[in-house]
């Protein structure tokens, strides 16, 4: 009886250290930043874990920088439209792939999964030649477009594992309905993929925000840089000064914006949207 | 309302045959149901009238025109499926409206629809409810109604209470005939309980292996199976089948002698196949009256099935397959005692060795049987 009670508190003191050690694992460099960002420079070389006077000088510095919040324009610019962009190709090709029988379909499968595979340095020339080709070096296209390829590969994956679920009848009751395609797909199915498009989404918008790879290379002015480079570029007074208060300041800026959405976005992500269809 | 031909209807999937030659009239304000064991083909074939899959050879006719490649709006069906499909994220308001919305009708004609439909089907309170908050026999009703509310010239059901428990299924079934005497629409109804195809049905196809085996009223059927297949298939606890030999008897028929049933004569004309060969006697349990056994012949008593209004007895035989006979309940006989079985001639049925009924003797017989249904 008081060996199992043991047993019991023990196993409970074990879980909780383990959730423990995982929060401060994922949380500490964030907390880290953040505590930072709040200090003085004087204080800057000073370890401590907890903030004793707030100052956001660091905040007002980056703020009063114009290139910074160009930096911070683009990548809303290119995150959402990529977001968009990845959505709107990935949900026609996933009712494509996961509604229409027609020969070949696996094969498109494992050639979009095939795509996502090579890794960005890999691919990085032989784009650059393509982006100059269109004209769209220095512009936040060529990031929209980089972006996407990388996209929409699991945007397409994950929408159509989601509408191979959706039962057959669905999609016949609209048809006998009357509806063309396009809309069982916005009114029918659409509402019904909520979950998974905000997921993908969600996904999207948080590699095409911290992407630094392509943005480097693409772009070549400071109006036309997104928030990573930007971030990186930020210099001191000389060449031997790194301005950790500015950028650790920056680095919370950009954070903060994709805190939020997925906080608005999490109660979206519920399950089981689609009881009540079918029986059972 | 519409009247509803297929000619000579073939669908294959790759190179399997799925419908072969089926070749039907519906008429006007008919309720006619497919009824089949499973993959029979009877889903495919509503599915093909629907215009959910497309039709390998054949004709589709609704009122005289052809519908082969027109879309289900255009062939003006309506048609409730076997899980409901309803859209789950939409009012039962909504899901009804839908159909009607896309056909361009202005708001207050949808309105108005939606409304009479919820009256007719008892839905007024539930407009505003989703689907899963819903009981089983509601989201049937809202199915129905969503398939009703464009008033389409043809309602096709595929097998729409095999969801429902026993006591809904009796309910909704009664709800159904009525709908159809009140709405006086086509309707096209598969399913494999052939309860619900006796009860419903103005004409019943039966279809094994994709093609049709036989058609008629639910009597017809009953009392005059074309073959084997719909006699075991119609009826429940189904048709007994025995294998015996028969004799020609001068012009009246055959007669045929079964250990512990005695010798019959039947006005079955015997055809050159079957003369002096084995033949499939067919009696219903109904049709079997048992008596005690006096002698050494007769059938144990394996088990005796009390069900309140009537009973039944299951009969050992040698080939194994048990007889059941009904009896009235409480039955008079208990396991393990023996009887013997007698029947009326005219009630019972011979099937050739490929299964085909023999048909009556003299064309008088046929004129009876025939005013009898």
């Amino acid at each position: 009886m008081s060996l199992r009670m043991l047993k019991s508190i023990l196993l409970k003191i074990g879980f909780w250290a383990l959730v423990a050690v995982l929060v401060l694992y994922a949380v500490f460099p964030f907390y880290y930043a953040v505590v930072t960002s709040l200090k003085p420079s004087s204080e800057l070389f000073e370890v401590s874990y907890w903030v004793d006077s707030i100052d956001f000088f660091n905040y007002a510095a980056v703020l009063s920088q114009p290139t910074f919040l160009a930096a911070i324009r683009n990548s809303v610019l290119v995150a959402v439209s990529v977001v968009i962009i990845a959505l709107l190709l990935g949900l026609t090709a996933a009712w494509a792939l996961g509604r229409v029988r027609f020969r070949g379909r696996t094969m498109v499968m494992m050639i979009v999964l095939g795509v996502s595979m090579f890794p960005q340095v890999a691919v990085l020339s032989g784009l650059f030649e393509v982006i100059r080709t269109l004209d769209l070096y220095n512009s936040p296209g060529g990031l929209i477009l980089s972006y996407t390829i990388f996209t929409l590969p699991f945007t397409v994956w994950i929408l159509t594992t989601f509408m191979r679920q959706l039962p057959d009848e669905l999609e016949e009751a609209a048809i006998v309905d009357g509806a063309s395609p396009w809309i069982t797909l916005t009114k029918v199915f659409m509402p019904l993929l909520w979950p998974a498009m905000v997921t993908t989404g969600l996904l999207a918008f948080i590699a095409a925000w911290n992407e630094f790879l392509f943005a480097l290379t693409f772009t070549l002015t400071d109006t036309q840089r997104t928030v990573p480079v930007a971030i990186a570029l930020i210099s001191g007074g000389s060449q031997y000064e790194l301005p950790w208060g500015p950028i650790m300041a920056a680095s919370v800026i950009v954070t903060v914006p994709l805190v939020v959405l997925v906080v608005i976005f999490q109660r979206r992500i519920v399950s089981g949207l689609t009881a009540g269809a079918v029986k059972g | 309302m519409a009247s509803v031909t297929l000619e000579k209807v073939n669908k294959r999937f790759g190179s399997t045959r799925v419908i072969e030659d089926v070749s039907l009239d519906i008429s006007d304000g008919e309720f006619v149901v497919f009824v089949g064991p499973s993959g029979c083909g009877k889903s495919t074939l509503l599915r093909l009238i629907a215009g959910l899959e497309s039709i390998t050879h054949g004709d589709l006719m609704i009122d005289d025109t052809r519908v082969n490649n027109m879309t289900p709006p255009e062939r003006g069906i309506g048609m409730v499926f076997q899980s409901y499909a309803l859209y789950p994220h939409m009012s039962v308001y909504d899901n009804i409206a839908f159909g009607l919305k896309l056909a361009k009708s202005d708001r207050q004609t949808v309105d108005e629809r939606v409304r009479q439909t919820a009256k007719i089907l008892q839905l007024d309170g539930l407009l505003d409810r989703l689907p899963k908050a819903l009981s089983g026999g509601q989201r049937q009703r809202v199915a129905i109604g969503r398939a009703m509310a464009r008033e389409p010239r043809i309602l096709l059901f595929d097998e729409p209470l095999s969801n429902l428990d026993a006591a809904l299924r009796v309910q909704t079934r009664n709800e159904i005939a009525h709908l159809h005497e009140r709405l006086g629409a086509t309707m096209i109804y598969v399913t494999h309980d052939q309860v619900e195809a006796m009860t419903l049905a103005d004409r019943i196809v039966v279809l094994n292996e994709g093609h049709v085996e036989q058609t008629g009223s639910p009597r017809e059927l009953y009392e005059r199976p074309g073959s084997r297949f719909v006699a075991g298939f119609i009826g429940s606890p189904k048709m007994n089948f025995l294998t015996v030999k028969a004799r020609r008897e001068g012009g009246a028929g055959c007669r045929i002698s079964v250990p512990g049933m005695g010798e019959h004569v039947l006005s079955r004309q015997l055809n050159s196949d079957s003369e002096g060969g084995a033949v499939t006697l067919g009696v219903r349990p109904e049709h079997l009256k048992p008596v005690a056994a006096t002698g050494a012949v007769g059938f144990n008593i394996l088990n005796v099935e009390y069900l309140g209004s009537e009973a039944y007895l299951y009969l050992e035989t040698p080939d194994g397959e048990p007889l059941v006979c009904r009896t009235e309940a409480p039955s008079a006989f208990a396991r393990g005692e023996r009887v013997t079985l007698d029947f009326a001639p005219h009630q019972a049925h011979l099937f050739d060795h490929e299964g085909r009924a023999l048909p009556p003797v003299d064309a008088s017989e046929a004129r009876v049987s025939a005013t009898m249904s």
